[in-house]
């Protein structure tokens, strides 16, 4: 497999926890809204606080959800999953146990492929439905944690998040693997609509099982586990970073310790926060309060029908209508930006140059202004009429530019009244191209001289001139045809 | 006017209010009046609130009209109520106002009850006596040196003692049925999944229910019309599957019960199985047919019992762990407020239930504990099943014993779990059993339970009904009658 991270005999083997928070009305088991950022436990209740007999109902939407992006991901959706309770002590678990799934979870065994160069296939074991915890602020504490602070508090807003883990085989052999693995999953349950995924917000969370192995092995070296890498960028330097820990330590004859890492992308260090003998018995059992969750298979086929176009499929549509691998793979993982190119694509009949201005023009405007595609004020239907005129020869590709530029600052301007406005229209005419060609050979006979004597790259010189002598608003490559014709007469 | 509250039915009780003989603040008083009289000595309420009674009391004399309205109640005091203490009868709920009502007191609410407090009972229901209350034991009204059952112990002192007319109980192996018995009233365990759960402190989620303790079959029946109901806050509760009837005492033609005899033949006292087999003779009396039932697993209901509800309950009971609300003790770390709090918060009872579940549930107990529970479990909700093919309903004595000295069972706690012998097994199979007063063994109430299959609460009523009026027992206790 191409992409593997493989040194001095060994190679990588990785494994994804991914946690996704279900962008559903109301939590998971009660009716409080299931909001970011509001005032600290405001969006709580009976039953995300656990007073005593409060029971839990369960969300049908965060499970109709969840098994949309169960049958994204190729997984089975048996006819009856079942909630457990998973039992730990801590502050942010407001029941000291979190309701989650054990051994029937709602998706089961799916298959997810990452094309492309080097393209690869990871299985998927099972995504379970689950609540998410509070979040604790660790007051005084180095960037919020733990250590060094004096004292916390905690926010039940979040308890009760409707969460789906999904956990991969470890079927991923290299940390870039893993970035382009979770950046089309990402990818692929944002174009669903169920989650945001935004990994600022915590709405997807990442946790790595790493460990080595000599290259041909069959099996399994000990694997450490990596908490929470915040963002795509962290989750392959981390893995990056723990893979070379455990190849220092194999080299130097000493075994691999079991136990779960935090990395810090300050520093780059992974500091140990349990051991395998520290590890919690969850004292799994069936949750009583909860019925099992019974799924029908001819509704589950008419989800699985209506599941809009996923990442996958529309990087084959897009390489299939001749667009390269990278740019088909960079639209089909932005959802909002192939949204936009679909729309753009089909107004001017032309994916290549379509693609050219959405990941030209439209992107650094997007980036500068941080904008997603579909809150730009250059609609589609906006942009089309500017590409038309560059298509028609109206105006020139540097014109072009400064017209794009007005759209995004006069949302009410037009293209096409932008360039009369400025009078940005093409010097076209062959007579009027012409006298300006003829003036600028007069005024360079060194130049010219040059170009007949064999250096050809005086061109670029001369058309040069031929644009400034334009005011800009010539095409170059009718400036170079001209000048050619003329110096060759 | 002085309203004699002693032996008053809810059902009499309601009667007085719709033809104006009283009105449902004098009734309340009345109720009040009595409690203040007898209570200090009985405990078997840990909150009254008398002004808070009387204005709700008013105000049901004020709106009027459904036919309870202005009915007295008295809750258990593992049932939430907005605004008034609830502890569950534990240190670690001390203080604790719940922000919501539990569904079965809301319906009551709707129906014009008026409660007049809240129940003592075993530490979140883990008792057979009442004793293991953080706030001391309840008397037995017929006989103040003995228990009253448990855990709604004090749910039934308070009927027995005239305190209340009627009142809910919680049933998780017993707990509704046996004080039914040990105080000579009548107590309905319904259905698994006919009343709501929402708002019952809870001890062990799939054995639990809610249910009425109450002087009359017919009372248990208004009772039950009330609470029985379907709920969008609790997933396993679909109310039950026909209009609860109030029934009228008739003959049995046609009846078939069954008496599974094996499990008479150890444990139960003389005065008890006498008893019983006379109401064995009344049956046959009134036209109905005895067979022999086996239920060979039933015996096995008490392990099973008690690895599944300790399991469960390990579980609920971990949320009173200091951070958010009741008893707190300080430590200097998080860990060390837990064990604190924890530790001073629940009594030695609950302690040993938390272990034994914590114990069942961990990595490598967890199958040959828990699972084999639920196998068990299966088997006998089995026994059962089979059983009613052959039969419409089960007889057994509500419990072996009557009702025992206080502290006599506290250092056995295998011979307090051993109380529950022919109640357990019916929890553990999510069907309805009915305890009626079944006559007295040594100046003690005995029970008789009748026991049906899923939802035939209606038939346990008519069945309990047509012993009820065969037996004429008069449920006021001696002692209560001399001390009005």
């Amino acid at each position: 497999m191409s992409g593997a991270w493989q040194r001095d005999g060994y190679e990588a083997v990785i494994g994804l926890e991914i946690h996704v928070q279900l962008a559903t009305a109301s939590k998971m088991f009660c009716g409080c809204p299931n909001r970011y950022g509001d005032e600290p436990n405001t969006n709580v209740c009976m039953v995300c606080l656990a007073h005593p007999g409060a029971l839990p109902v369960a969300n049908a939407e965060a499970v109709r959800q969840s098994a949309r992006v169960g049958l994204a991901l190729g997984c089975r959706i048996p006819d009856a999953s079942e909630f457990s309770r998973k039992q730990y002590f801590y502050p942010d678990s407001p029941k000291a146990y979190q309701i989650s799934q054990y051994d029937q979870p709602l998706c089961a065994e799916g298959s997810f492929h990452v094309p492309g160069e080097g393209a690869f296939t990871v299985r998927i074991t099972r995504a379970h439905l689950e609540e998410d915890a509070a979040k604790m602020i660790h007051a005084g504490g180095d960037a919020g944690r733990i250590q060094g602070s004096a004292g916390s508090v905690v926010d039940f807003n979040r308890a009760g998040t409707p969460l789906l883990e999904i956990v991969t085989e470890p079927d991923i052999r290299s940390p870039e693997q893993a970035r382009r693995f979770l950046t089309l999953l990402r990818a692929t349950v944002v174009a669903i609509g169920a989650s945001d995924c935004d990994m600022e917000k915590g709405s997807l969370r990442a946790d790595a099982n790493v460990s080595i192995r000599p290259i041909g092995s069959e099996e399994y070296g000990t694997k450490t586990e990596l908490k929470n890498m915040n963002s795509f960028r962290f989750l392959e330097r981390g893995i990056e970073a723990e893979l070379e820990r455990q190849l220092a330590l194999v080299r130097a004859g000493e075994a691999v310790r079991q136990e779960t890492l935090h990395f810090d992308p300050a520093t780059g260090g992974l500091t140990s926060l349990r051991s395998k003998e520290e590890a919690h018995d969850y004292r799994y059992f069936p949750e009583p309060d909860l019925l099992p969750v019974t799924q029908d298979q001819d509704g589950l086929a008419a989800l699985a029908g209506q599941l809009p176009e996923l990442p996958v499929a529309r990087f084959a549509r897009l390489t299939g209508i001749g667009l390269p691998e990278a740019t088909a793979l960079l639209l089909a993982t932005e959802p909002e930006l192939a949204a936009y190119f679909d729309d753009l694509a089909a107004r001017i009949g032309d994916p290549k140059v379509a693609a050219n201005w959405v990941l030209g023009e439209l992107q650094a405007h997007l980036n500068a202004d941080g904008l997603t595609a579909d809150a730009s004020p250059v609609t589609p239907e906006r942009l089309a009429g500017l590409v038309a005129l560059v298509v028609d020869g109206t105006i020139n590709q540097t014109s072009a530019k400064e017209v794009f530029q007005a759209l995004v600052e006069d949302t009410a301007a037009t293209a096409a009244a932008v360039v009369e406005e400025r009078d940005l229209g093409q010097v076209g005419g062959a007579d009027e191209l012409g006298a300006i060609v003829d003036e600028v050979l007069a005024a360079h006979p060194e130049e010219v001289e040059a170009f007949r004597g064999g250096r050809e790259q005086v061109i670029g010189f001369l058309v040069g001139q031929c644009m400034k002598a334009s005011g800009g608003r010539a095409d170059a490559k009718a400036l170079q045809g001209l000048l050619r014709e003329r110096l060759s007469a | 006017m002085a309203i004699d509250v002693i032996g008053l039915t809810a059902e009499r009780a309601a009667a007085m209010l719709r033809g104006g003989e009283c009105t449902a603040e004098e009734l309340a008083q009345a109720y009040l009046d009595r409690i203040a009289a007898v209570d200090g000595e009985i405990h078997s309420y840990l909150h009254v609130d008398a002004e808070r009674t009387r204005a709700d009391a008013r105000a049901q004399d004020a709106a009027g009209g459904d036919p309870l309205a202005g009915v007295p109640i008295a809750y258990k005091d593992l049932l939430s109520t907005r605004g008034v203490p609830t502890t569950a009868g534990s240190r670690i709920l001390e203080g604790f106002v719940p922000i919501e009502d539990a569904d079965v007191v809301r319906w009551g609410n709707e129906a014009g009850l008026v409660s007049l407090g809240k129940t003592n009972l075993d530490e979140f229901a883990m008792g057979s006596s009442t004793e293991h209350s953080a706030y001391g034991p309840t008397r037995n009204p017929w006989d103040p040196a003995r228990v009253p059952g448990g855990s709604s112990g004090g749910s039934a002192a308070v009927v027995a003692a005239g305190c209340a007319p009627w009142a809910l109980g919680t049933d998780t192996g017993g707990s509704i049925r046996q004080p039914a018995a040990f105080c000579g009233l009548v107590g309905l365990m319904p259905t698994y999944g006919s009343v709501s759960r929402f708002g019952v402190v809870a001890f062990a989620c799939s054995l639990e229910q809610v249910g009425p303790m109450a002087l009359t079959v017919r009372d248990a029946a208004l009772l039950q019309q009330v609470i029985a109901r379907d709920t969008d806050r609790d997933a396993t509760c679909t109310g039950p599957r026909a209009p609860i009837e109030v029934p009228e005492p008739g003959r049995l033609d046609g009846v078939t019960f069954g008496v599974p005899r094996a499990e008479l033949e150890e444990g139960v006292e003389e005065g008890v199985r006498a008893r019983f087999d006379e109401s064995l003779r009344i049956a046959e009396a009134l036209g109905a047919r005895l067979v022999d039932v086996e239920l060979p697993h039933a015996r096995h209901g008490l392990a099973a019992y008690y690895v599944i509800a300790p399991a469960e309950a390990s579980a609920n009971l971990s949320r009173f762990d200091g951070v958010r609300y009741g008893l707190r003790v300080d430590a200097p770390d998080v860990r060390a407020m837990y064990e604190a709090t924890r530790d001073a918060g629940f009594g030695a009872e609950v302690k040993r239930r938390i272990m034994i579940g914590t114990y069942a549930l961990s990595a490598g107990y967890h199958d040959a504990y828990y699972v084999q529970a639920q196998r068990v479990r299966t088997l006998i909700r089995r026994d059962f099943d089979a059983a009613f093919g052959d039969v419409d309903a089960i007889l057994l004595p509500t419990a072996p014993t009557v009702a025992f000295p206080i502290g006599a069972r506290l250092d056995d706690p295998l011979a307090m779990y051993a109380n529950d012998i022919f109640t357990l097994p019916v929890n553990l199979a999510g069907i309805p059993a009915l305890s009626v007063p079944n006559g007295l063994s040594e100046g003690l109430p005995t029970g008789l339970q009748i026991i049906g299959p899923a939802h035939s609460e209606n038939l346990l009523l008519r069945l309990g009904a047509a012993f009820e009026a065969e037996h004429g027992f008069d449920p006021v206790p001696p002692a209560m009658r001399r001390a009005s």
